[in-house]
């Protein structure tokens, strides 16, 4: 069980929904982690590498905001075990590859500017998170 | 300068993820869990961002050019191919199996456990995988072409 949070959701939301309207109010960059995760795998140590570098440092050094504002880190619970971790997450780096975005390019970024491309993707990743989180829980994990 | 409000932005979005529970594998499983231990919240992340966010990029786009760049970079492709779906019911099993999405881990990464360590490890092999099966593909597509 997880307690239901729904004001620290939201007002974590909005401050997702900030950083990603001042990202592109000041670079002109779609905050999508996945791209810009995928745009720092590479050799070419330009200007376009190093921002998305300091984005990423930025994001790294959150939990220490965190410890800062509430003195405590935050709750992270990992139901899963390590093998289902890395093929979760290699399917997670081949799919977000292939479908071009992840949460927040396609389900944030893409959403709010009503991009059909990303409307289908978010309801299929969705979807299919929903399918495989039924499965292993009530089907095979039972 | 660049460089110090991206980092800003960074942390803007990170502290964001860690409040909302995003980063918490246990809250998104929770989330997809609708027949078992469900947890509604992150509809509401879901909603907060994309309150701001469709409020926030219409104005902004009334802009002629971003403060520090030359123009918005903005994706142009609008075809809804298999790979697109395809990509993306992939990735949905992928986070449905870790329970990390790739903007939920990053954060995470800071606090210093293992196991998301082997949980991005394992999200940049597939990214270079898919690269490579992508880059191989379209050379042989033009090689025929």
């Amino acid at each position: 069980m997880t307690e239901f949070t729904p004001l620290l959701s939201f007002g974590g939301g909005v401050l997702i929904g900030l950083a990603a309207v001042a990202l592109m109010a000041v670079h002109g960059r779609i905050a999508g982690i996945n791209g810009i995760v995928s745009g720092f795998l590479t050799t070419q140590l330009n200007q376009d590498w190093a921002w998305r570098a300091a984005f990423l440092a930025g994001m790294v050094a959150s939990p220490l905001i965190f410890l800062g504002l509430s003195g405590q880190l935050p709750e992270i619970s990992i139901p899963s075990s390590p093998l289902l971790l890395v093929v979760g997450g290699f399917l997670t780096g081949v799919g977000t590859t292939f479908g071009s975005g992840c949460t927040s390019g396609h389900g944030v970024c893409g959403m709010s500017r009503l991009s059909g491309r990303s409307i289908v993707a978010t309801m299929t990743f969705m979807m299919t998170a929903a399918i495989t989180v039924y499965l292993t829980r009530h089907v095979f994990g039972g | 300068m660049r460089l110090l409000f991206a980092f800003a932005f960074g942390l803007l979005f990170g502290c964001g993820i860690l409040i909302s529970g995003m980063g918490n594998p246990a809250k998104v499983l929770n989330f997809f869990d609708v027949a078992g231990t469900w947890d509604p919240s992150l509809a509401f992340v879901m909603g907060g961002a994309l309150l701001v966010t469709a409020i926030g990029y219409r104005l902004i786009f009334r802009m002629q050019q971003p403060l520090l760049a030359q123009a918005f970079a903005l994706p142009t492709n609008q075809d809804l191919d298999t790979r697109l779906v395809g990509g993306s019911a992939i990735f949905g099993i992928g986070w449905g199996l870790s329970g990390f999405c790739p903007g939920g881990l990053v954060p995470v990464l800071g606090i210093g456990l293992m196991e998301p360590l082997l949980t991005f490890a394992a999200i940049i092999a597939g990214m270079l995988a898919a690269r490579w099966a992508i880059s191989t593909r379209y050379r042989s597509d033009t090689a025929q072409a």
